[in-house]
């Protein structure tokens, strides 16, 4: 999917419609697919092109679905693993949307609580609620801190 | 609403509060009705023999009365009942609720979906606001808090009594001394937190180094279930032992906590120390229960 630039760059080709996930952090692009559940077995089209060089992040992952446009939810999730990336809607070959990623205050449902004695991983009718913290993110209910390798962790 | 779930919900002058409230409570000779047309239900899903029945005792001292649910197999949690669905319908039951469940976080979701308050009774390795508000007023009772130096032994990775009151004693500007077997050690996070609200945490390697630095010693029970086998637990069990023999030369205002049941981590000759004050800390559960019951329902 991705062509040698005659001027030196690397390009990848354009979506009519559907989502570019630019500034992803090298090295992130399939812990973003697998966030946004998408898999082998499923249908979308996929570009992605990995540890190409930026001139903001050095390197940086790019990743192009094909008529899917991102849910708000999904954003959140991204923005744990790649604080940088820049989401980009398009529709008929044109950016309509361009947005950044923030990380919420809250994040309910994105992250699984990794203790096993928490309530949030019973049958209860509850979802996980993380508060972000700078040290990493704290559950609302059993208090346990994650701070290493957020990207296990979300469902 | 008014929940008492966490002590990390509390500020000092909060906790400060409701010692002075169990004060009254104790210095009135427990008569008081100021809760005679009330009814609590006490939900325990793990057994307790001091926490439910000092609630139950806290209720019937300010004239109110409780209903209970025992145990897990005698509830319709075995049916598949979710604990939300237990509390919506207690709520339309009872003017407050009682909670002690094995998942931490239990009595935070119970607040979620009760209308009436709810009382944390102890979640899992989680928060028991409720037993650290009496460790509190047993100390305070003796001398003040602010200063003094604390020692926390035993299982302080699994022990939620320890974490509940280290973090309540850190509103105090107390020094905590640590002493655990390896692998039992207070969790990283817990320290770091301690240490983000300015409290100084020094770790010992055995009790006998520290203990005659300290105005509190504060034991808890090491779990024969976190140990492999009987004889790594007898052996970690056996070094942990507070006898008389150790307290030789300890500070004259020495006094030994435990949240009971004990084990075997303190010899009984100590209960004929001046130093021994657990039981007189268990007592205390019923002016403590009927400050934090009256608080919720008045």
């Amino acid at each position: 999917m991705t062509r040698k630039d005659p001027s030196g760059g690397l390009l990848v080709s354009p979506i009519r419609n559907g989502t570019v996930i630019d500034h992803i952090t090298a090295g992130e692009a399939l812990n973003v697919l697998r966030i946004l559940g998408i898999t082998g077995s499923t249908r979308e089209c996929l570009s992605i092109a990995t540890n190409v060089e930026s001139k903001r992040l050095g390197k940086k992952d790019i990743v192009k679905i094909e008529n899917r446009e991102l849910r708000t939810e999904e954003v959140d999730r991204i923005a744990l693993i790649a604080p940088h990336a820049r989401i980009n809607i398009i529709r008929d070959y044109h950016v309509a949307e361009k947005k950044g990623v923030e990380i919420p205050k809250v994040l309910k449902g994105v992250v699984r609580c990794p203790n096993p004695g928490c309530i949030t991983n019973t049958n209860e009718p509850v979802a996980s609620t993380f508060e972000v913290l700078d040290k990493g993110l704290h559950c609302l209910y059993c208090d346990w801190l994650i701070k290493n390798d957020i990207a296990s962790h979300i469902i | 609403m008014y929940h008492i779930i966490s002590i990390r919900d509390f500020e000092r002058s909060d906790l400060d509060y409701l010692l002075d409230r169990a004060e009254e409570f104790d210095t009135l000779g427990y008569r008081s009705r100021a809760l005679e047309d009330k009814l609590a239900a006490l939900l325990f899903f793990e057994p307790s023999t001091r926490t439910r029945m000092s609630f139950a005792t806290a209720m019937a001292r300010l004239g109110g009365r409780w209903i209970s649910v025992d145990s897990v197999e005698a509830s319709s949690i075995v049916k598949g009942e979710t604990l939300a669905d237990t509390i919506r319908v207690l709520s339309s039951y009872a003017d407050t609720i009682v909670l002690r469940h094995p998942k931490e976080g239990a009595a935070r979701l119970a607040s979620e979906f009760a209308t009436v308050p709810v009382i944390n009774a102890g979640d899992g390795a989680g928060q028991h606001p409720s037993q650290t508000l009496l460790d509190l007023y047993t100390i305070r009772q003796s001398m003040p808090i602010d200063g003094i130096d604390v020692g926390l032994l035993g299982d302080l990775r699994y022990g939620r009594t320890a974490h509940s009151l280290a973090l309540a004693l850190s509103l105090y500007g107390v020094t905590l001394h640590t002493i655990a077997p390896g692998g039992l050690e207070m969790p990283a996070n817990i320290t770091l937190e301690l240490r983000e609200r300015g409290t100084e945490v020094i770790e010992h390697a055995d009790v006998e180094e520290v203990i005659r630095d300290l105005d509190v010693l504060y034991v808890t029970r090491i779990q024969r279930e976190r140990f492999p086998d009987s004889a790594s637990y007898y052996n970690v069990a056996s070094s942990y032992r507070i006898t008389p023999d150790l307290l030789t030369g300890v500070r004259e205002n020495l006094m030994i906590l435990h949240p009971l049941p004990r084990a075997g981590e303190i010899d009984p000759a100590v209960d004929r120390t001046p130093y021994a004050r657990y039981f007189e800390q268990a007592k205390n559960g019923v002016p403590v229960r009927m400050a934090l019951l009256h608080e919720v329902m008045k």
